[in-house]
């Protein structure tokens, strides 16, 4: 990569992806990407790991009974006070 | 009272995407949900607290890691701070980001991260020391911004940014690990020293 700006790019790629970035800032790196394969392949490469991240690590089955075994605690005096839910 | 009713109305969409966070922070089934009623439970106790018209997710989630580092970090064996090897930026892409048009065939980014198995990018994720992985899991899984991070966590913006980035790095490692052992990539050798 030649340096015009590209390791600056670079330096940002995560706050850009982020969504961290101000207007201003993002606008800047966006205008580079525009003009550079280089850094616009790395941009795109470490979007697609974060999407697939997001995707494959949020795939869990919730547990058969996990959300009735919730909904019960809202209904249980533990303590006997008649006040649902407390139990200090 | 109306309030079990509004609390269960609105919190309990966000079950699924708790407990997936909470299999990431606990690593097994069974104090993964434990922790989410200890989470809703929490929630409902503590519900007249919460400000209506702003995020309930994000109020939920603050919870859940609370209810994690206190509940959990005493059984760890592990220190709860620890530290990383110095992996290189853009670590998987350096390696990798010129597979398409050399091994394996593959024409598209798409296609080589499909290769891995949820079962590989979890495995990456839950073996980073919790000082990084729970920054990832509330960025990378789940969106949050630094800021509710750094809330959530109560730990400087500046800190959220340098776990994130040394989690992820740390990722990228492991996941190339995975896809060198399943012979996906050719080994190549790490060009960085340690250090």
């Amino acid at each position: 990569m030649a340096d015009d700006g590209c390791g600056e790019t670079i330096r940002e790629l995560e706050t850009f992806l982020d969504n961290e970035l101000s207007d201003d800032a993002r606008a800047q790196i966006q205008e580079h990407l525009d003009g550079c394969v280089d850094c616009l392949q790395a941009f795109d490469f470490q979007a697609e790991l974060k999407a697939v991240i997001r995707l494959k690590c949020r795939s869990d089955e919730i547990p058969p009974g996990l959300l009735a075994k919730i909904e019960r605690c809202f209904d249980t005096d533990f303590d006997g006070d008649g006040i649902i839910g407390e139990r200090t | 009272m109306a309030s079990s009713d509004t609390f269960a109305e609105q919190a309990m969409e966000y079950a699924p995407q708790l407990y997936s966070a909470a299999m990431r922070m606990t690593r097994n089934q069974a104090d993964a949900e434990d922790l989410v009623q200890e989470t809703y439970l929490r929630g409902f106790r503590g519900f007249h607290t919460f400000q209506q018209g702003t995020n309930l997710r994000a109020w939920l989630f603050r919870i859940l890691t609370n209810a994690f580092i206190n509940k959990y970090r005493a059984k760890q064996r592990r220190p709860v701070e620890t530290d990383l090897a110095d992996v290189e930026d853009l670590y998987l892409y350096r390696r990798v980001g010129s597979l398409e048009t050399s091994a394996a065939g593959l024409s598209a980014e798409e296609q080589f991260f499909d290769l891995f198995t949820d079962d590989e990018v979890k495995q990456a994720l839950e073996d980073l020391p919790e000082n990084f992985r729970l920054p990832v899991i509330l960025a990378d899984v789940e969106g949050f911004s630094y800021k509710e991070i750094a809330e959530m966590l109560d730990i400087p913006i500046g800190t959220v940014m340098s776990r994130l980035h040394r989690g992820r790095k740390a990722m990228q490692r492991a996941l190339y690990d995975f896809a060198e052992a399943r012979g996906l990539v050719e080994h190549t050798p790490d060009p960085v020293p340690d250090g």
